[in-house]
């Protein structure tokens, strides 16, 4: 048990996908512009990062060695393909916002990362676990992106106008450059600065 | 011709693959260390792209299309849902055979290589220019050009970077953001002067 909760727990901080990893950060910088992509592209990644975990390590002692990358890229896409299909169909704003970004979570190394790394060695219900936890680390850093660029750029928070812009009337004079790509880059920059002062054992 | 020129300058400067839609950025941070594998690394993506990019385009027009499968007297089917395993399929092939053949025919090369090119597989850069292909309707020839146009963008940048991540050796970084921090911030400031293209209109 307490396998499984290292399992879903250390992805967060400790050995945070994008942040220290470095897995995955295309999709983190493309899609944070908003909180509402960025949540959506969270809880996206989260489950397909599990299911993929939980049912390649159910068939991993069935795997030939050298057709596993095939095998996992099966298994990834047919998920990827079911999320895409859904969010077609009971959030088709939502689709077209992220445009391909659906599509390229196959390519996303997380993904592939972890099935490699650990449900190709891990029985199912840790896997599960590692999947759920990954997803999640990936999740936060895109939030905390997504909060600082959304708050910024736009002066808004899920769509609710935090800080009211001048060219609605208001105070606040929107900073154009968080809506753009580079502020992403500064701000996981930042961001991975920050983490690797808190935990000084993670510096290079 | 104009059009094609276009299509290969967009794709190079003004939509670059790498800075502004961030695709590919695990190879793009990973490989960028020194000039001399960046540039290898370049040559595969390039030669991936070029071959990738129209034979998805092919797939697509003549088998997943809405009404494609008309010859074969399903002029209702629309496969278009099963894209994604297909492209990826045919990319994770496509990879495949170019290893064998360079392996037989060019063994410097493919030894030079090494890990990258199965790596390209998951480079999401390679992927990408194929949905995008799918999503802006090119015709064959338009997506062969698009599909050399995005390489040698992505190729380009991630030159650039290595070229920068070489002399940075030398600078005296702060302790917490040596290493992978920094080369975000670096990132960041060469996708703001690519920006700057993004002025430019034919």
């Amino acid at each position: 048990m307490a396998k499984a909760k290292d399992a879903l727990l250390d992805p967060l901080f400790n050995n945070n996908p994008i942040a220290l990893q470095i897995l995955g950060i295309c999709s983190a910088l493309a899609v944070t512009n908003k909180l509402s992509t960025a949540l959506t592209m969270t809880i996206a990644v989260t489950l397909v990062t599990g299911f993929s975990n939980a049912s390649i390590s159910a068939i991993r002692n069935h795997i030939p060695n050298s057709i596993r990358i095939i095998v996992q890229m099966t298994v990834i896409a047919t998920l990827v393909i079911i999320i895409d299909q859904m969010l077609k169909a009971y959030a088709y704003e939502m689709s077209k916002a992220l445009s391909v970004y659906v599509g390229l979570i196959i390519t996303n190394c997380i993904v592939m990362g972890r099935a490699e790394a650990y449900a190709m060695k891990n029985p199912v219900y840790e896997s599960f676990m590692d999947g759920i936890g990954n997803g999640l680390g990936y999740g936060i850093i895109l939030l905390a992106v997504g909060f600082v660029r959304e708050l910024f750029g736009s002066g808004k928070i899920f769509g609710l106008t935090i800080l009211n812009p001048v060219n609605n009337g208001g105070w606040y004079q929107t900073n154009g450059l968080m809506l753009l790509a580079p502020s992403a880059f500064f701000l996981i920059g930042f961001i991975i600065w920050g983490l690797r002062t808190w935990k000084p054992e993670l510096q290079e | 011709m104009a059009h094609y020129f276009t299509i290969f300058f967009n794709s190079v400067f003004i939509d670059n693959i790498a800075l502004t839609f961030f695709l590919g950025m695990c190879t793009f941070i990973a490989v960028s260390k020194k000039v001399d594998t960046a540039i290898m690394l370049s040559a595969a993506v390039i030669a991936v792209e070029f071959i990738t990019v129209p034979v998805n385009n092919l797939l697509y027009t003549f088998l997943l299309k809405k009404g494609a499968l008309a010859w074969a007297g399903f002029p209702e089917l629309d496969l278009s849902f099963l894209g994604l395993i297909c492209y990826i399929a045919v990319i994770a092939a496509i990879v495949q055979i170019l290893e064998m053949a360079l392996d037989k025919y060019l063994p410097a090369l493919y030894n030079a290589l090494g890990i990258f090119l199965p790596l390209i597989t998951v480079n999401c850069a390679i992927l990408g220019a194929s949905l995008f292909m799918v999503e802006r309707d090119y015709n064959v020839m338009e997506s062969t050009v698009y599909g050399v146009g995005v390489g040698v963008g992505f190729g380009l940048a991630i030159c650039l970077l290595a070229g920068i991540r070489e002399k940075l050796s030398y600078s005296d970084v702060p302790k917490g953001i040596r290493g992978v921090g920094i080369t975000f911030i670096i990132v960041g400031l060469m996708a703001m002067s690519f920006k700057a293209f993004s002025g430019l209109q034919f």
